[in-house]
């Protein structure tokens, strides 16, 4: 069944069930394999993309729920987005099958919190596992890319 | 992940695979080394630098890795060591991932082409310098024929060739078409450390880390090939069962499904791509027969290892191996000795990537395209399955989405569950198998269960003199390619050799490996993931009885063994954390030290309770590791590995009922969240001796040290099971 998507500002046409993941409509039928599939249930993030800015877990959303959506994936940066920057520069990833789900996660949250407190950081990012346990590099990134001080000072480690 | 570097070890390693290989070949060669046995098939055609370096005509560098980067940055660390000594220019340099050849890129720790025991930069070390040190005395022999200058008097340094006397340089690419022809010295002569200038700077970084920051990293998931199909398999809910019979009427009628095949691990379904590889293995109908699985619970399991510490006698042939005799541990007894008993459970690796593999079966012309962990072992799977020779199995590793010991399985587990299919299939047609989230959390090879009791008998200043240990878990190399002579090291590892031991005169100290259906697998640190707690717990136990601080009480016990190692760590973290003075308010400070895989760490973490859970803040941690290769990897590997170790510490339980893993996804198993990391500090000691593991040591040390910080809290219990928090 042809249905018509707005990925990373193109419209591409795909011939999927209307119940077919977004996830594997990206991956498997557009051949974009920068997202990824990590639990298929929401709780991960490694599948996160934006949905009209807002992250989503595409292993969920099924492509009848998109409606006319603009889609995001990590393809659609470029390579060189401020936040993909901040990355590299910290030499965020080790073994990096998380990180466009992070990076995609933080930057909906710059978005609408260009200059992020420690909680934001914690309530946006919260829903993205990383088992290497990037953690501390990922908000000193996020922090990085937004241009503030790395590690804020209250408490210990900068922990609540 | 898995075995400690052991050269004692190797001899034996390599005689038991040379009987794995002739099983497989169906001809015994003899006189053959297993290495030549195993890679017969091979390409071996290596260009002018040898197998771990190639420069192309434009002078661009690439090294090669025989290790598989999955998190840990060895190929950083590796190109680092083979870069500052042919003297490239770092920036351009690029890493290669190593085909599958059992002889030329075997690991040098485990006898076998594989990454595992944190050994990668350690047995490289000398053979990476050795190959830089060779390429660079071709380019300098190159420069000196051509200039007439003395070899002696021509320096490489960032990829250009120069001879400042005669006022003349070239650049790699220049000189390459006449280095080439120069044969490689044999003992070429190696830089001294003390000229260093890559090795051990913050100059070392990923080369990964833009590929993994704009998704064109490739995994296992990622590959796409021509003609190719995706199989998601079936398999029982309890481990040890099997196909009864099946119905795959439903499953074929959904669109996209191309095939159903029975094979040894369960039913697959093949179709056109993942999503309809779900649908149709959802829709598979399995009747399983269960007569000779695994039934029992895991709370069972734990209650029969119980009883055999507290003298139950173990059944049939099993026994209990002493691994530590001293003096007269008989009166580690009567009153006042102190007593502790810990347990562990299961855990699950749950990498981010679930298990995966692709596989083309044409014959004896066959290929894998995966993050091969043990290429050499999952050749030799592989050749079984379709009757080749092992090293004429081609792989192709990718980056893989973590491993943490998952991907280093005797069995090949998932790659003989991909070759199965793809043989079915045929043609040499490309087969992709997934396993979802569920699957991989439900497939078993888990952490095993690990009981411990300790007494220990104390003199009055309240230092051990007696010792009594028994350790009861699941042997992880038992039915493997490779099984453990003598007590199993990776159960055993961390009491066996701990500092708290050498310094108690009269020690007792035992295990027992009862079998179980379930099967069990290293994970991040192996046997330290429940050695270093005990140790660690128990000694913060007894400092506490003898109203002695638990860094001062270490120190005693580290001059009694001659740990200084140990010493060195402790001091460094208690110096940059200020124990002695007093914690930020609120917060409570905990120490633990261990070594494992050559490297010793001491971490000091501060902890509060949140709602009944502890919340880890700061925590300081010191390494010793030898030459420290890559600071800034090692620090990453510091703050990963003590995510991994809290994560498990913290929330980590596999539970089975009645046989059934009770686990299914991340919304049972619990893992470590972003909001719930704590923030590590990293500080090497400086050392000249050779490098020794990372990836690993880093894990096992927070869980003690949190148990430590909650011990010293007003009003603070001793803790003797994890995970900490209940679910």
């Amino acid at each position: 069944m042809a249905t018509t998507l707005d990925v990373n500002g193109k419209a591409v046409t795909v011939n999927a069930g209307p119940d077919t993941p977004l996830l594997w409509v990206l991956r498997d039928e557009l051949g974009m394999t920068g997202t990824k599939f990590g639990c298929g249930v929401a709780q991960c993030g490694a599948c996160t993309v934006l949905a009209d800015g807002a992250p989503i877990r595409s292993c969920s959303t099924p492509i009848s729920a998109l409606g006319s959506a603009r889609i995001s994936t990590i393809e659609g940066l470029g390579g060189q987005h401020p936040v993909q920057q901040a990355w590299v520069r910290l030499d965020v990833p080790q073994c990096g099958y998380c990180q466009s789900g992070q990076i995609m996660s933080a930057v909906a949250l710059l978005t609408t919190t260009p200059r992020p407190s420690d909680a934001d950081i914690d309530g946006a990012m919260s829903g993205n596992i990383c088992r290497c346990g990037a953690y501390q590099r990922i908000r000193a990134a996020i922090k990085d890319a937004a241009g503030l001080a790395p590690a804020a000072s209250a408490g210990s480690g900068g922990a609540p | 992940m898995n075995k400690p570097v052991k050269p004692a070890a190797l001899d034996a390693t390599r005689r038991d695979l040379v009987v794995g290989a002739t099983l497989v070949g169906g001809a015994l060669l003899v006189g053959c080394s297993p290495a030549d046995l195993l890679s017969l098939g091979a390409r071996q055609d290596f260009g002018a630098f040898g197998p771990f370096i190639k420069i192309a005509p434009d002078g661009v560098v690439t090294v090669i890795s025989k290790h598989v980067e999955f998190g840990q940055g060895n190929h950083a660390g590796l190109a680092a060591i083979a870069v500052e000594e042919l003297g490239a220019d770092w920036s351009k340099v690029k890493v290669e991932q190593a085909p599958a050849n059992a002889k030329v890129y075997v690991n040098r720790a485990l006898g076998v082409q594989g990454t595992g025991g944190s050994s990668a930069i350690a047995n490289s070390w000398p053979q990476l310098r050795k190959a830089g040190a060779a390429a660079r005395a071709m380019f300098v022999e190159a420069a000196a024929r051509k200039w007439n200058a003395p070899a002696g008097e021509i320096t490489v340094q960032d990829g250009v060739v120069a001879h400042a006397g005669g006022g003349r340089q070239a650049t790699f690419a220049e000189l390459l078409p006449d280095a080439a022809k120069i044969a490689p010295p044999a003992e070429p002569v190696l830089k001294d450390p003390r000229t260093f200038t890559l090795i051990g700077t913050d100059r070392v970084r990923r080369k990964d880390a833009q590929a993994k920051s704009d998704g064109s990293a490739r995994f296992t998931q990622d590959v796409r090939l021509p003609d190719m199909l995706t199989a998601m398999v079936a398999h029982p809910p309890r481990f040890g069962a099997k196909v009864a019979a099946f119905d795959a009427a439903e499953a074929r009628k959904i669109p996209g499904v191309v095939e159903v095949h029975q094979i040894p691990t369960g039913v697959a379904v093949v179709a056109r791509d993942t999503w309809a590889a779900k649908q149709g293995r959802d829709a598979l109908k399995v009747t399983w027969d269960e007569s000779r699985a695994e039934k029992r619970g895991s709370d069972q399991i734990l209650a029969g290892y119980r009883a055999l510490s507290g003298g139950k006698a173990p059944p049939g042939k099993l026994e209990w191996q002493a691994f530590d005799s001293r003096g007269d541990a008989t009166a580690a007894t009567g009153a006042g000795a102190f007593e502790a008993t810990y347990d562990f459970p299961f855990l699950a690796h749950a990498t981010m990537e679930p298990m995966n593999c692709v596989a083309q079966v044409n014959g004896a012309n066959t290929k894998l395209t995966f993050g091969s962990q043990i290429p050499t072992i999952d050749q030799l799977n592989t050749a079984k399955i379709v009757g080749a020779l092992p090293g004429a199995i081609q792989i192709e590793t990718l980056f893989a989405g973590g491993s943490f010991g998952r991907r280093a399985n005797f069995q090949s587990d998932y790659v003989a569950e991909c070759v199965h299919i793809a043989k079915k299939v045929g043609k040499g047609r490309p087969v992709k198998l997934v396993w979802t989230r569920e699957d991989d959390m439900q497939a078993g090879y888990f952490r095993p269960i690990a009981h411990h009791a300790v007494r220990v008998v104390t003199d009055k200043d309240g230092y051990p003199t007696h010792w009594r240990h028994r350790l009861v878990t699941q042997s992880i190399s038992k039915g493997s390619p490779m099984p453990a002579k003598g007590p199993e090291e990776t159960a055993i590892e961390g009491v066996m050799g701990s500092p708290y031991l050498k310094a108690t005169p009269n020690v007792d100290a035992q295990v027992i490996l009862p079998d179980s259906g379930v099967p069990v697998l290293w994970w991040r640190s192996v046997g330290a993931t429940h050695t270093a707690f005990v140790m660690e717990h128990t000694i913060d136990q007894l400092a506490k009885r003898a109203a002695k601080d638990p860094v001062a009480y270490r120190r005693v016990l580290y001059a009694k063994a001659g740990a200084d190692r140990h010493l060195g760590v402790l001091n460094l973290a208690a110096e940059k954390a200020g124990w002695g003075s007093p914690a930020p308010a609120g917060w409570t400070r905990g120490v633990a030290v261990h070594e494992s895989f050559g490297s010793v760490v001491a971490q000091i973490a501060e902890v509060k309770l949140v709602n009944g859970e502890p919340r880890i803040g700061r925590v300081v941690t010191a390494i010793d590791c030898g030459t420290a290769v890559s600071p800034d990897q090692i620090a990453a590997q510091m703050e990963g590995g003590t995510c991994y170790g809290l994560s498990a510490a913290l929330f980590g339980k596999v539970d089975l009922k009645d046989g059934v893993v009770q686990q299914t996804n991340f919304d049972t198993y619990r893992v470590l969240r972003n909001n719930e990391a704590p923030t590590v500090e990293t500080y090497i000691v400086p050392s000249t001796n050779a490098p020794s593991g990372v990836g690993e040591p880093g894990t096992p040390v927070i869980g003690p040290a949190v148990a430590n910080a909650l011990l010293a809290m007003a009003g603070g219990r001793p803790t003797t099971a994890l995970p900490f928090v209940k679910a």
